[in-house]
């Protein structure tokens, strides 16, 4: 009766206290600029089944897809069980599941069997993490400090849940031998394990609960660990793949307060709608072209900072990245979340990333008025970048980080008109001439000059 | 295209040549081969001319979104003008420009980039790449545009063209999704690069020569690549080609192939090119 009343107020503390954060989190999204992203419900819910519950985009590397695959079922597998633990927790039944018979003896053998992969799965990520030198996209100056250690605390409660998990179960399964009764299930490790455990019925039964305690009690603190760690993906990857964009990749926006704007400039008979008004009808600050800050981005890229595994696919691909250049789309994805939370609301172990000195930015000192632009991202990160859509491709979790990227560059452009000299000369080429070169406009058609000269003189005359 | 709409005709096709396609020199080859096979199938095409101007795609991946869409509007009142349905480009840029971007300010057009145009033409039969130059055996590497592969999902188009020729098509370890840029994209092409190891044209040719030579210890030390692949023996590299589909793609593998001092020795091509030299109708 007391532990379940323990039990009770533990289960209300930990999703009380992991509501809590994700409302900030929500906040956070929402301060991001409006986009209508409704519709296409049949479109959207494959791509979530595809890349999301599918993993669809792991499988472009097979190692870390199968490892990633072992954790990701181990997860889905061993919630069951969870939901098993809740209910006899709440009501002091023991193992309440067991009236499935057959059932729940294939549904603990096959948790037992992943508990075991996902500790070997685990041990093979972080020797992928901490070798020397790690897999290469495990480093980077975006990955020192927190989001490094952050890897390694969520590799290592991984590892303790399970030990807590086989703890539990060889405890039980040899208190029932000992007292000569057969525990429900089937448990193809835990029965190899038996030998290792004294044979003492009140210790076992301290085990027991031991293990009991520690499993459930390490996941409802990992649950509110989440909202700070790159960990959050497990939930985020869902609504993220479910919002991303499902035009082709080259589309970019069209700006609409431009479109109206040449639209008026080129014919002055059109109307430009008026501006949207504060709900009390008075006038809003005007918004900027692109984004210097994180309420300049759309809510969907906010959310995709949320989402990033920082797993550092998209850095891999990045052509400029790969030849020595400072852009890491990984960075501008975690630099993002990080001006948020900085910003605005943050989860309760918040950590900025710390960077090393090759990063080249400017170390911030006055947290209120620095900005994701120059604060954090370079405007040289942001001119690297060829717009060849590796990043977005690679991402599993379909993050898109090339918008933030354009957004920021139009912000350099139209707001500060700080595009490197070279740009503007294109500008202007394009505007005087019509062309990104200074050629001469009268010039576009002399390519046909000399081509039909010696067969069909007067074909050239075909345009 | 002034001319056609004064008789009152119509084009069949509209050829979007692009800046590059009428002001580059290296390019303009690509154009007049392309026209050249036009001629050759007998398609009614119509070209803008001196009306043509810059789409804007510089621009606006070069974030000036202002820019773009006074070039954008501007080409759509001329495109609209003459009634224009179906568009043919040799440029992946101005393709993606025109086909996604243009939609949404008032310019819907059929759109499409010229190796699904010269796939059609050889499924159809009208273009049977014989009677020219000869292919068969020669190497040839397919570098893939981001612009026309990531961006609109054509990787097989290109591929096919090649096949037709019966060369020897080999495919570099990055390629169709995970092709790796030339570098020029983004309006990368009017800037220098920023301060790095090494440019990215140097990095993507030098995976293209391996490739063609089958060199397999330079493959493996490709950097971003974490599997591995078995490549055939030693080729010469005396007369491969790569292949490409685009003009700024063209520029920046040339500058590598000449930085690599293989000029000599590999070709960059266009599809076009290939085309019609083995239908014998590049003069
Ligand atoms: S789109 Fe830009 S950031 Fe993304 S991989 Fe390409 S160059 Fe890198
Ligand atoms: S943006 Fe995507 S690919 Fe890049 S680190 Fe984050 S999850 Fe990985």
């Amino acid at each position: 009766m007391l532990q379940s009343i323990l039990f009770l107020l533990l289960l209300v503390a930990a999703f009380g206290f992991f509501a809590w954060q994700v409302r900030k989190i929500r906040a956070n999204i929402l301060v991001g600029r409006d986009r209508d992203m409704s519709g296409h419900a049949a479109e959207r819910f494959q791509k979530t089944l595809l890349v999301a519950f599918g993993q669809q985009k792991m499988f472009k590397r097979l190692t870390p897809a199968l490892l990633h695959l072992v954790v990701y079922v181990g997860f889905l597998v061993i919630n069951i069980e969870v939901l098993e633990i809740v209910v006899d927790g709440l009501f002091g039944t023991h193992r309440f599941l067991s009236f499935l018979g057959p059932v729940y003896s294939l549904l603990m053998a096959t948790n037992e069997v992943l508990g075991a992969l996902v500790i070997i799965a685990v041990a093979a990520f972080w020797w992928r993490r901490n070798r020397k030198p790690p897999v290469k996209r495990f480093t980077g100056v975006e990955l020192r400090a927190w989001p490094r250690l952050d890897a390694n605390i969520i590799l290592y409660v991984e590892v303790i849940l399970m030990v807590a998990l086989f703890t539990m179960n060889t405890s039980d399964l040899k208190l029932h031998q000992l007292r000569g009764e057969t525990l429900p299930g089937a448990f193809p490790i835990s029965s190899l394990l038996t030998g290792l455990l004294p044979a003492n019925a009140g210790a076992l039964h301290l085990l027991e609960r031991f293990g009991w305690w520690a499993h459930i009690t390490g996941i409802l603190l990992f649950l509110n660990y989440l909202p700070s760690s790159k960990h959050f993906h497990i939930i985020l990857a869902f609504p993220n793949v479910w919002y991303s964009r499902l035009v082709p990749q080259g589309q970019f926006s069209n700006v609409e307060s431009i479109t109206h704007e040449v639209k008026a400039m080129m014919d002055p008979s059109f109307v430009v709608p008026p501006a949207p008004t504060a709900p009390d009808g008075s006038a809003l600050a005007p918004t900027p072209f692109g984004a210097k800050d994180v309420e300049d981005l759309p809510w969907t890229n906010l959310l995709n900072a949320y989402s990033c595994t920082e797993c550092g696919r998209c850095t891999s691909v990045c052509p400029a990245n790969l030849t020595g250049k400072l852009l890491s789309p990984r960075k501008i994805i975690m630099d993002t979340r990080d001006r948020m939370e900085e910003k605005y609301n943050s989860p309760v172990i918040f950590r900025p990333n710390v960077y090393g000195a090759e990063a080249k930015h400017e170390p911030i000192t006055d947290l209120a008025n620095a900005t994701l632009l120059r604060g954090k991202v370079t405007p040289e990160e942001l001119w690297a970048c060829t717009t060849c859509n590796a990043c977005v491709e690679s991402c599993p979790v379909n993050i898109n980080p090339l918008e933030s990227i354009i957004e920021m560059r139009r912000f350099l452009v139209l707001e500060e008109s700080a595009a490197p000299n070279s740009l503007n000369v294109m500008f202007s080429n394009i505007e005087n001439n019509g062309a990104p070169w200074a050629f001469s406009p009268s010039d576009r058609f002399n390519w046909a000059d000399d081509l039909f000269a010696a067969e069909k003189p007067a074909k050239a005359a075909v345009a | 295209m002034a001319d056609l709409a004064a008789r009152n005709e119509s084009p069949e096709i509209l050829f979007w040549v692009g800046c590059a396609g009428a002001f580059d020199d290296r390019y303009k080859r690509v154009t007049r081969a392309f026209v050249r096979i036009l001629e050759h199938v007998g398609t009614k095409y119509a070209v803008l001319g001196l009306e043509e101007s810059c789409t804007g795609d510089p621009a606006k991946r070069a974030g000036n979104e202002f820019l773009f869409q006074m070039q954008a509007m501007t080409n759509i009142t001329t495109l609209n003008g003459y009634g224009i349905k179906k568009i043919v480009t040799a440029c992946p840029h101005c393709f993606n420009t025109i086909k996604n971007e243009y939609p949404a300010l008032g310019g819907d057009y059929e759109v499409i980039h010229h190796s699904t145009y010269l796939q059609q033409l050889i499924n159809e039969g009208k273009v049977g790449v014989t009677g020219g130059e000869s292919f068969k055996g020669r190497r040839i590497t397919f570098h893939d545009s981001c612009y026309l592969g990531r961006a609109n999902n054509i990787y097989e188009a290109p591929r096919d063209v090649l096949a037709a020729l019966d060369a020897d098509l080999v495919e570099m370890k990055r390629s169709r999704a995970n092709g790796l840029c030339c570098g020029a994209g983004g309006a990368q092409m009017w800037k220098e690069p920023e301060p790095g190891k090494k440019d990215i044209n140097i990095e993507r040719t030098e995976e293209a020569l391996a490739t063609l030579s089958g060199a397999a210890e330079a493959l493996a030390n490709l950097g971003g690549v974490e599997t591995e692949t078995s490549a055939p023996g030693p080729h010469d590299l005396q007369g491969s080609i790569i292949a490409v589909s685009c003009p700024f793609c063209m520029t920046m593998m040339s500058d590598g192939v000449k930085n690599k001092e293989q000029e000599s020795r590999v070709q960059v091509f266009d599809l076009a090119e290939l085309v019609a030299s083995a239908e014998g109708i590049n003069a």
